[in-house]
Formats: structure tokens, C-alpha cells, sequence
């Protein structure tokens, strides 16, 4: 079966069409819907096996990245993705889509005290666009199966990951939860300094995903690696080098084969 | 907290500040405090920083507690503390509030109102403020603090102690009353006052003009009518200097333009496109709001680039951001209207290491200019999900006043897309964002007094953008261009509607309804909404079969589509305020009624000096380290990373390369369509120093540059096409005007030569900076010529592009083209050493287009490993740029390019010394360092025979040697890259 992807937009959405494509590419059919259409029609989402919130800025990220997105979500949609998880489906948020599902608690609930993660404002307060080293970092992940290292590149202002607590950090390390590190080009753990962790998030965390392992969110924008020739030094590769990006789109259309 | 004790007001305005939550960094404190200590006004500073909204409604606090917790404040990170407006008079001494101007943009406040109000919070208004607690100054101190560091007058302002807010929403109703112009019997000096007092910036020949045309019609103007025919015939609408009658005398010969521009970069495409004929690829050239040249079967590739210089040098911020809001909105103005998809931004500031006592009064410093400018070219295009792929920075002191800012952006648009016409009939509608004073002259207002006593004057030329409005905007109009929903669309930008509606409807004539234009606060005058630059706002002609169609798609998508006003075929403009008419204008009097004058342009070449020092003095390993740190040719990664350069996933080429992804690329290569292989270069050429010697050899140079900087990577050198922007002084100086159009000669003569063809262009005039010096004497500045070249170019297949760094140690290392020794005028080894002299670089136009052809074919078939050019400090920088990228050494000797250049009777006389340091740091045009195996080595000389000589190879050493006889540079990778990587790695 070919899955169908739902590729949300809403006013900054701006990942949106290399999104889609890399799901064609992987072998999916992948439709544009806005956040207006989806509030006014949210049984559209029975049609799709997958959703993915994309990278931008939505609602300019004017009060925190992802902020108001997450809000709609919350207040109009939240019933709607229950049912879509509990169909055992794929959710899948990039950049400011993973800020999106991090603010919705989707990936981490509230408690008393809120929510106890954030993605917030890089260590170094700008934005910056970079290729970084990733590597699976042992979780359930459906788009993670069979990968270890990734190379691709992150471009943000706010993806510092933050947990509140060290209860938070072990009950997301039990739960394995963790889905992507960020390592030294040697592929070590442990001390990794900017620019290698672009953003001096918490333990290194570049993705995480629900207990299931079929919601991702990650900071890195794999759609921007499906193509040999957006790899930063190509031109210094041999012709037949993979896409690291691409074999997450596959996961996910692998998931429904 | 609040002081529940006190009776609520009639209107109540809270306060909630965000502050950093226990355990977390103050960032913006700690930005605050670093600063404060770069530029000499504090060690140490004791500061808090905290960021908050003011939010009226009929609110209770337990409410606003609840807006604090799910939208404002950030999870984790962020505290909160609510204050209502009337308890919240005790502030701690030191607090500075920083709010911007009532009618400035504020993207902030206005996501935040309407996303509380769609969560069903009574929220009326909002606004934002930034907040600062310093420890221990003075009063006087705080003044100096907060203008030196905490805000710009221009958009904000700052309140000491605490916010005296009562009323946030305090809009003055607008009464109408028709504004006529006693022009009929006025003399010259009533003329000149007219045109001053309204800030007209019309000439006495141009307001006689408009005096007689109303003479013939026996009445007096209205505001309006004068308003809309001096917008029209303004300098940034209508060009009139370069685009008129100039008398241009070099001493040897006078030429007489009807239209300078048309007569000779106008013309140099047209000679080109005739020559073409079949082969023309040139779609829409000099009409349209872009230049639009073909791209492969289905669709075409705009470019357009506009400076942005004065905003800029007021508010750096908010000038860089509506200067790419306002060149998208060309691309989106393009034909029926293109598809943004890479911006690129060139800046001209003052040195940054500038002390700031040196600078002349009312200056920003330069540092601040540019982290303005680039934060705010950062925030736009970032957020438009545009990637910024190229760009450029030049430093010289003579812009400290005048700094200059060129936006560019590429379209694609379907190739059946390209042109448009209006109906009669068609209605006219405005697409984006709301109508305020903004970018009307000096016009002063207090929509929302912050204290009873401020008067503001804002919403000036001075503005900010809100790049989701646009990128809302630009989503639905593609839309609706390919459901075929209207007929014509442009931007507006100057003159705002007077110049979208009075372009659109030309040839046709329209009435305009001013009522009905949606409003960002009420009390604007009939004139000010005509005028008003307010930013993010498109202008569409609908049919009206179409008008439900197209309202409904704007509205799925949140975005705020008008009917303003209809096209009709009366060959008139027609304004009207609620069905009062306040304005008729002939469409022809508006367009082609302007007076013409003559103006007088001279220039005078002088002889080339000689070198001012004698050679044996120079230490050439400390003069490429100097070149390398020199800010012109330092690295830009500060900027560049701040810049998203790959959304839209079609970015081949990055502007950084190597095996560190640190090496300065020549060009940018992006695939616009992510089904196809085939990709577009873009790259600029731009010397100032050249334009101190001759701008005509600047022009050359700059086009020689751009198209070299494309072909490097692979582009085809038949298919680039190149825009000019001239930002000149005051060329009411016939000196100043004659060295512009030497430059426009040269121009026209280098691209008939090269076939490529101008296709678009912007000049920015009269950039000069006055001021009274400590002696109470008026200076003036005076920016050097700036003529910046920005290349389009063609890759058929991204996958052979090239790239700087070098690859693979044996390799071969060839110069390509030829040095002239002497070509050292305006070089930056004389910049770096202090010297003068020296010619300065010419283009030999045959020579350039035979190496290009032939780097081109070079790099088709595969020889080519690795490919950089040569510009400023020559071939020693550039080699050492390959080295460093490549994270490689080289092994080079010179002596084959010195007998090269004997051969080709390019050393003259050159003493034997100045000859070698020639070699390694002239500035000679088309000229290329190519990496070539071994195996490939032969075919490559025998393709390029005489213009191509191997001077060594890529060696596994670490080291940088390139030996020119008596002169040997001999230099560690790490501290080649240490010295170019060091003077812009900025926090």
C-alpha cells in the first residue's frame, strides 16, 4: 500500500514542498492541507496514514517557537490526534514541527507544574544553519529503524532541548524516548562541544519520539538530504554516496508495507 | 504583584513580564553587557534583561495568569510575574523600558492578540516591551546606555522607571475635508515652497510644468493629484536622472543621451538579443519588476536587485528587512507573478573596528549597522522560507554615513506566466497587510499615547516588516495564479498604491475608493492611504467572475483581500473618498508629462602612478596574512550561518565548502526544481577601489568577476545574465555624473563584447553624508562609486559543479588567464601595505571569452578537481583560500606565470621585483587556479594552450609555498586560517 502523508501547513509553514517531495520520493503520496481546513474538517485526517507538521516559522514563532500552532492543536484538534496515534499511524514533526509536538505535550505531557521540556533559544542566542553528526540513539523509532549515524543539516534559532529535571531525563531515557543524539564527527559521545551540539541542548538531544515509536520529532531536517548533491562536500565524494535524509522517509513508508 | 486593594480602573492594562526562570542564563543581559564592554561605554555591567506584553481587555488576573502559562511564557525557561497598570507605579531605580512606537510593527503584539483572541480571551490590544534592570549608573549613564545600546529613536521609545500606560488603544477619528493647492497664480518662490513644505521633492521646472497643466484645466490641484504626480515622477519611480538627457564630455570626445540608461545598458541587451535572433533567451528585460530570462522548457528565472540605503543607515534592522521584504514582493510583481526562491545581500558598511569617537555626529556605529542589517535580512528571509545563498560585504570608511544595503531575489515562474494586462473592468484589489502612515514623510501622530506628554513621530520612512504577512501573501497568490483567478499583479512598494495602481493601470485608467482600503488604525487622511509605504501588500486586477473565488482562497488561508477600486478605459485616474471625488489625473499627463532637462556630465582620466614604495621592503608572508584578514576578504561565516541557505531542499552549491564546510565559495548553486538537475549560479562582482581609478575599468572588472565567480562553479558563460546597481553621490555634480556614465560605458562595451546581457537594474542617487564638523564647518562624505554586478547563471547538469577546496594531494595546479604585473591600482596588497599606484585592472574581452568557454568545457568533461578565482589579493590569496578549504598544502613556483606574462608583453618595464609581487597579488582579470589530475592534465593544455600554465601541485604538507623568485611565501594551513577566519568570528 502506498501510504498517504498529510503535509500540514499553516501561516510561516515554509519546509513544506521539499517535505512532500522526499515522501514521494520515498514512495508515498503525500497532500497539502492548511491548519484552517483541518480545524473546519478534522475527520479529513482518516484519509492519511501520516502526518508531519514541517519546518518554519509558524505564525512567525512571534511568541515562542511553535507556540501558537501548538495551541491550535491543543484547543481544536486534540481528539483528532488521539485517534490518529491510537490507529497506530505516524506523526512526524521537523524542526518547527518538532517544536510544535514539544509544545503540545504530545511527545511529553504536561504536569502539575507544566511541561517539563522545552526546544528553546540556542546556547549562542542566533540562528544557525549547519550540517551536524547524529546517531540513533537506541529508542523504538520507526523512522530510525536500521539507521546509526546521520549527517544532515539543522537550521534554527530555537532548538535548544531542555528538560526540567533529572526525574525527567531518566523517565524519558526508560521510556527510550531518546531518538537522536548529537556526536563529534568521530562519532563519540558524551563531551560534545558547539559548534557538533549546534545549540547546547540537555544530553545532547536532537529527536525524541513517543513510547510507540511511530511520533518523531527531531530538530535535523532530513528532507534536506534525499539528493547526493546537497551533501555538503559532494563534490569531494565519490558518485554513489547515499542520502542520509531519505532513509527516514523510507522508514516511515516501510512502516504501512 | 498586584495590589488586589485598588478599585479597577475603566480600562485595564496588564503587564506581564517574562523573566529567565532560576538556573537559566540571561542571555540578552549577557549580549548587553559584552557589548557594552566592545564598544568602551561599561566594564562589568549589573544587568537583568526581561521581555513582556501589555495586554487591555476586560480582564481578571486569574485570566492573564492563564494567557502567562499557555501562550507567553516559555515552558521550562521562562518565570512570569502580572502587574495591573495602576500598581505597577514603584519601579526599582535603573529600570529602562524599551517599547516600539505606537504604529511601528510590531509582529509580536499582533500574533499575540490574535491568538489569545482565538483561544477566546477578551483581549482588545496588545503591546511589547523589553525591559532592562541595570545596577549601579547614573542617571546620565542610563541616558547613554539606553541610546548607545538599548533602542533607536527612529521605531521606539524608552521610559525610565515605570510604564505609564492608561490606554493602549486611544485612536484619533479622521474628519474629511478636501485639500486644495493654490497653485494656479503662485510665483517661482511659492512653487518652491509648495513643492519643500509638502516634501514634494519636485524641481521649480517640474512644478511650472504642473502649474501649467492645471492651467489649461482652469483649477487648482488637490493634495492628491500633487502627491500622486510627484510620487510619479520621483527619482526612485521614474529614474529622470539616469533615464534622461545627459551631455557626457571625457575631453576627448561629448556624447549627447536622450536617455543615458537606454542608450547604453538598454541597448547593449538589445544588440545582444538581435545578434541571438532565433537564440534570443531573454523573455522580459528593463519592464517588468524583474528581469525574466528563460530557464528550460516550462519555466523562466527572474532576478532583481534593489538597495535599501537610507532606511538602513536610520534603523539597520528595520531597513535591511523591508529592503528583501520589498525585492520579493518584485519577484512576486514579475509577469502574473514569480516564485521566490533565493534571496542574496551585498552590504557596504564603515570598518567595524571604526573607534567610535571618529565617526561623525548622528552615526550609528558600524558594528551596530551590520549586526542590524544582518539580523534583519536573517529574520526576513529566514522566516520566508527563502534560502540566502549569496552575498558580499565591502568595507571602505567612506560609507560610515552612508552605508549601502542590495537585496536580490530570484523567481521561477511558468514561461507562459511572463507578461500581463489588466482588463477593463477588472477590480482592483489589495492582497496582504493593513494601510498605516507608514513611509509617509515627517507625518506626526499618536494613535496610542504611551504618556500623556509623548509626541511621536513615526511611522516615518522608517519601518519594520512582518515576514509572515508576505509569506501568507506569497502562498495564496501563487495559488491564484494558477487557477488563472486575475490578470495583472504588482507590488507595492514607493508610493505605495499612487504607484502600484498608477503603473497597473497606465494604459488603461482606474478609480480608486480610498474608504474601503482596510486600515491598521483609523484618523489617515485620503492622501495618506494613497501614499502610505506601508509594507506586505500586493496589488491584484480580478475580474469579477473571479472576485468570489479569489476572496474565498485568501480567506481559507487568513490573508485579507480588498476590492479598492475597478480598471476602467477612460485613460484617467480617478480617486475618490466615499463618493466624493479628490482627485483626476490624465494618465498620460502622469506618465509622460514630465519636463526634461539636460544634464551636464565630465570626467577626466588620469594617468596611472607608479607604485609609491619600492619593493624590496615587503614581507610577503605578513602581507597575505593581512589580505586574508583584510574584513573585505575575511571570512563571512558569522553572516552566512545565520542565514538559512538550504530550505527549499534544492541547494547544490553552499556558500561555504571544503572539507570543513569552511572554504569561500565563488557562487551559490540551487536547483529550483527538485525533479530536475538543472541548476542556477548566482554570484556578484563589486570593487570600489577600482571606481577611485576609473569606474569605467570598475565596471569591467565588477562584470568580469560575477560572470568568472559563476563559471567557476559550472556555469554556462552563454547563458548568464547580469543586473547593475549603481549607488552613486550626488550627481547633480557634473564630475559625480560623468563618472557614472563612464561606467555605463563600460558596461554596455564589456557585455556586447562577453554576449551577456543586462536584464534589469537600480540606481540609488545622491548617497552622501553632511554634517558640522567639531569647528562648526559642514562636511561632507561622499560614498565611492559603487557599482555592483550581480550574475544569473545556467548549470545544465548540477552534478558536474566544481567547487574552491582543494582535493587531492599530486594534482596539478594551473593558472588560467594571464597577470599584469602592474594591474595593482586599487589592489588590496596596496590597501594592506598602504600604498598607492599601479594601473588598474582592465578586461581584455577576447581573452575573457575564450577562457571562459574553455573553463566551461574543461569542467563539462570532468578535468577539473577544484576551481577558484582570482580577485581581490590575487593569486597568493587565492591560493591560499584553495589550500585552507581543502584542508591541503600547496607547492607552487611562479617562474612559469612570470615568463607567461613576458610572452603576452605584460610586465613592460616592471622592475624585476615589482614584478614578482605582482605576480602574487595584482588584481588581473579572468583568472582561474585549476586543480587537474594527472590524467586529465594533458587534454587541458592542449584545450587551453597559451592561456593556461601549471605552476606546481596540491601537496599533503600542511603548508602553503609558492615560490616567485627572489620572494618565497611559506605558511602553515592553520594560520592561513586562523588569519581569514578570526577579524568577523563575531558572538
Amino acid at each position: 500500500m502506498k501510504p498517504k502523508v498529510l503535509v500540514l501547513r499553516a501561516p510561516g509553514t515554509n519546509c513544506d514542498q521539499e517535505t512532500a517531495y522526499a515522501f514521494e520520493v520515498a514512495g508515498a503520496d503525500a497532500e497539502f492541507m492548511h491548519i484552517n481546513q483541518l480545524i473546519e474538517q478534522p475527520s479529513a485526517t482518516q484519509d492519511f496514514q501520516i502526518l508531519c507538521v514541517p519546518g518554519g516559522f509558524s505564525f512567525g514563532d512571534d511568541i515562542g517557537a511553535g507556540r501558537i500552532l501548538a495551541s491550535k492543536f491543543t484547543s481544536r484538534l486534540k481528539d483528532t490526534i488521539e485517534e490518529f496515534r491510537a490507529a497506530e499511524k505516524l506523526v512526524l514533526g521537523i524542526c518547527n514541527g518538532f517544536q510544535v509536538l514539544i509544545k503540545t505535550g504530545f511527545l511529553v505531557p504536561a504536569d502539575a507544574t507544566g511541561l517539563p521540556v522545552t526546544l528553546t533559544w540556542n546556547h549562542n542566542g542566533r540562528y544557525d544553519c549547519r550540517w551536524v553528526n547524529l546517531k540513533n540513539a537506541g529508542s523504538d523509532s520507526v523512522f530510525l529503524r536500521d539507521t546509526e549515524s546521520l549527517y544532515l543539516p539543522i537550521a534554527h534559532a530555537e532548538g535548544r532541548f531542555v528538560v526540567r529535571d533529572a526525574a525527567t531525563l531518566s523517565q524519558l531515557n526508560s521510556a527510550r524516548q531518546i531518538a537522536l543524539k548529537y556526536v563529534n564527527p568521530d562519532g563519540t559521545n558524551g563531551q560534545v562541544p558547539f559548534p557538533h551540539n549546534p545549540n547546547g541542548s540537555d544530553e545532547n538531544i536532537a529527536g525524541l519520539c513517543d513510547e510507540s515509536g511511530r511520533v518523531l520529532g527531531l530538530m535535523p531536517h532530513p528532507e534536506r538530504f534525499i539528493d547526493r548533491t546537497q551533501h555538503p562536500r559532494w563534490t569531494r565524494q565519490p558518485d554513489e554516496i547515499s542520502a542520509d535524509g531519505l532513509k527516514i522517509f523510507e522508514n516511515a513508508v516501510g512502516y504501512f508495507a | 504583584m498586584v495590589d488586589q486593594a485598588t478599585a479597577p480602573p475603566a480600562v485595564t492594562v496588564w503587564q506581564i513580564d517574562l523573566v529567565p526562570a532560576d538556573g537559566q542564563r540571561d542571555r540578552i543581559a549577557e549580549e548587553l553587557a559584552a557589548e557594552a564592554q566592545d564598544i568602551g561605554l561599561a566594564i562589568d555591567l549589573d544587568v537583568c534583561a526581561s521581555r513582556g506584553f501589555l495586554l487591555q481587555g476586560d480582564l481578571e488576573q486569574e485570566r492573564v495568569k492563564e494567557i502567562a502559562q499557555q501562550l507567553l511564557a516559555e515552558p521550562v525557561v521562562e518565570e512570569f510575574q502580572i502587574a495591573s497598570s495602576e500598581a505597577n507605579t514603584a519601579q526599582p531605580t535603573g529600570t529602562v523600558y524599551v517599547l516600539p512606537k505606537p504604529g511601528v510593527t510590531d509582529a509580536q503584539a499582533e500574533t499575540a492578540l490574535s491568538a489569545m483572541q482565538a483561544l477566546g480571551f477578551p483581549v482588545e490590544a496588545v503591546r511589547t516591551f523589553r525591559k532592562f534592570q541595570f545596577q549601579n549608573q547614573t542617571s546620565e549613564q542610563l541616558q547613554q546606555l539606553a541610546s548607545k545600546l538599548l533602542f533607536n529613536d527612529a521605531i521606539e521609545q524608552v521610559v525610565f522607571g515605570a510604564l505609564p500606560i492608561e490606554n493602549l488603544l486611544t485612536q484619533q477619528p479622521y474628519d474629511f475635508k478636501l485639500q486644495i493647492v493654490s497653485l494656479l497664480d503662485a510665483n517661482d518662490d511659492d512653487l518652491n515652497r509648495i513643492s519643500s513644505e509638502g516634501g514634494l521633492s519636485l524641481t521649480l521646472v517640474e512644478m511650472q510644468t504642473i502649474q501649467q497643466h492645471f492651467q489649461t484645466l482652469d483649477r487648482d490641484p488637490t493634495d492628491i493629484e500633487l502627491e500622486t504626480i510627484a510620487q510619479t515622477w520621483s527619482e526612485h519611480c521614474s529614474h529622470k536622472t539616469l533615464a534622461g538627457k545627459i551631455e557626457f564630455s571625457d575631453g576627448s570626445q561629448t556624447l549627447h543621451f536622450d536617455n543615458m540608461l537606454k542608450e547604453t545598458i538598454f541597448a547593449a541587451t538589445q544588440t545582444i538579443r538581435k545578434d541571438l535572433a532565433d537564440n534570443d533567451w531573454c523573455v522580459s528585460v528593463f519592464k517588468d519588476n524583474a528581469g525574466i530570462v528563460e530557464f528550460d522548457d516550462e519555466s523562466c528565472i527572474t532576478f532583481k536587485v534593489e538597495t535599501h540605503n537610507r532606511p538602513s543607515a536610520l534603523e539597520p534592522y528595520g531597513g535591511a528587512n523591508t529592503g528583501i521584504g520589498g525585492v520579493i514582493r518584485d519577484t512576486l510583481g514579475t509577469g502574473m507573478g514569480a516564485k521566490p526562491i533565493c534571496n542574496t545581500d551585498v552590504f557596504c558598511f564603515a570598518p567595524p573596528e571604526t573607534p567610535a569617537e571618529s565617526l561623525p555626529p548622528g552615526v550609528l556605529h558600524p558594528r551596530r549597522i551590520m549586526k542590524g542589517v544582518v539580523s534583519g535580512v536573517r529574520d526576513y528571509g529566514n522566516r520566508m522560507g527563502i534560502p540566502t545563498v549569496n552575498g558580499a560585504v565591502y568595507f571602505d570608511e567612506r560609507y560610515a554615513g552612508n552605508p549601502l544595503v542590495f537585496c536580490g531575489n530570484v523567481g521561477l515562474i511558468p514561461n507562459n506566466m511572463a507578461f500581463k494586462e489588466p482588463q477593463p473592468g477588472d477590480l482592483i484589489v489589495t492582497v496582504g497587510g493593513q494601510t498605516g502612515r507608514d513611509g509617509i514623510h515627517g507625518a506626526t501622530f499618536s494613535s496610542a499615547e504611551l504618556t500623556e506628554h509623548s509626541e511621536v513621530t513615526s511611522g516615518g520612512s522608517v519601518q519594520i516588516g512582518n515576514a509572515i504577512t508576505e509569506k501568507m501573501v506569497t502562498d495564496v497568490l501563487l495559488q491564484a495564479r494558477d487557477q488563472n483567478l486575475y490578470t495583472a499583479i504588482t507590488d507595492c512598494g514607493a508610493g505605495g498604491f499612487s504607484s502600484a495602481v498608477g503603473e497597473m493601470g497606465e494604459e488603461l485608467g482606474a478609480v480608486v475608493w480610498l474608504e474601503k482600503a482596510p486600515l491598521k488604525y483609523q484618523g489617515l487622511s485620503y492622501t495618506e492611504i494613497w501614499i502610505s509605504e506601508a509594507q506586505e501588500r500586493m496589488v491584484v486586477a480580478v475580474p469579477e467572475k473571479h472576485w468570489q473565488t479569489f476572496e474565498k482562497l485568501c480567506r481559507d488561508e487568513s490573508v485579507e483581500a480588498t476590492v479598492i477600486g475597478k480598471f476602467e478605459a477612460t485613460g484617467k485616474l480617478k480617486l475618490t473618498f466615499n463618493d466624493q471625488q479628490v482627485g483626476e489625473l490624465e494618465m498620460s499627463f502622469l506618465h509622460d508629462g514630465r519636463p526634461q532637462v539636460v544634464r551636464q556630465a565630465n570626467w577626466q582620466s588620469e594617468p596611472a602612478a607608479p607604485i609609491s614604495t619600492p619593493a624590496e621592503t615587503v614581507d610577503v608572508n605578513a602581507v597575505l596574512l593581512d589580505i586574508l584578514g583584510s574584513p573585505n576578504v575575511a571570512s563571512k561565516h558569522w553572516i552566512i550561518r545565520q542565514y538559512d541557505h538550504e530550505v527549499l531542499g534544492g541547494s547544490v552549491i553552499k556558500p561555504l565548502v571544503g572539507i570543513h564546510n569552511d572554504g569561500p565559495s565563488d557562487a551559490a548553486v540551487i536547483r529550483p526544481k527538485l525533479k530536475s538537475r538543472r541548476g542556477i549560479a548566482i554570484s556578484c562582482g563589486m570593487n570600489p577601489h577600482f571606481g577611485d581609478f576609473d569606474p569605467y575599468h570598475m565596471a569591467q572588472s565588477s562584470i568580469d568577476e560575477a560572470i568568472r565567480n559563476c563559471v567557476a562553479v559550472g556555469a554556462d558563460p552563454n547563458r548568464i545574465a547580469i543586473l547593475d546597481n549603481f549607488c552613486w553621490g550626488y550627481t547633480d555634480r557634473p564630475e559625480t555624473l560623468g563618472s557614472l556614465v563612464r561606467a555605463a560605458l563600460g558596461c554596455h562595451d564589456l557585455a556586447i563584447d562577453l554576449k551577456t546581457p543586462f536584464v534589469s537594474g537600480k540606481d540609488s542617487l545622491n548617497n552622501e553624508f553632511s554634517y558640522s564638523d567639531a569647528a562648526g564647518n559642514r562636511q561632507t562624505i561622499t560614498i565611492p562609486s559603487t557599482l555592483l554586478i550581480s550574475a544569473l547563471g545556467q548549470v545544465p547538469e548540477v552534478d558536474r559543479c566544481v567547487t574552491m577546496d582543494l582535493k587531492q594531494a599530486g594534482n596539478a595546479i594551473y593558472l588560467v588567464g594571464i597577470t599584469d604585473p602592474t594591474e595593482m591600482g586599487g589592489s588590496h596588497f596596496n590597501l594592506v601595505t598602504q600604498r598607492t599606484g599601479g594601473d588598474v585592472p582592465k578586461v581584455d574581452s577576447a581573452l575573457a571569452n575564450a577562457i571562459f568557454g574553455k573553463i566551461h568545457q574543461s569542467i563539462n568533461h570532468r578535468w577539473i578537481r577544484s576551481c577558484h578565482d582570482l580577485s581581490e589579493g590575487g593569486l597568493a590569496a587565492a591560493a591560499a583560500e584553495m589550500a585552507l578549504a581543502g584542508g591541503l598544502g600547496l607547492a607552487l613556483d611562479l617562474s612559469p606565470a612570470m615568463a607567461h606574462s613576458a610572452a603576452h608583453a605584460r610586465t613592460h618595464d616592471v622592475p624585476p621585483l615589482a614584478n614578482m609581487l605582482g605576480q602574487l597579488f595584482a588584481e588581473s582579470n579572468t583568472r582561474f587556479l585549476c586543480e587537474i589530475p594527472n590524467e586529465s592534465a594533458a587534454e587541458f593544455e592542449n584545450l587551453f594552450g597559451n592561456q593556461a600554465v601549471c605552476l606546481g601541485s596540491v601537496s599533503d604538507s600542511q603548508h602553503v609555498e609558492i615560490k616567485c623568485g627572489d620572494y618565497k611565501i611559506s605558511l602553515p594551513i592553520a594560520d592561513i586560517k586562523q588569519a581569514w577566519q578570526k577579524p568577523l568570528d563575531w558572538n
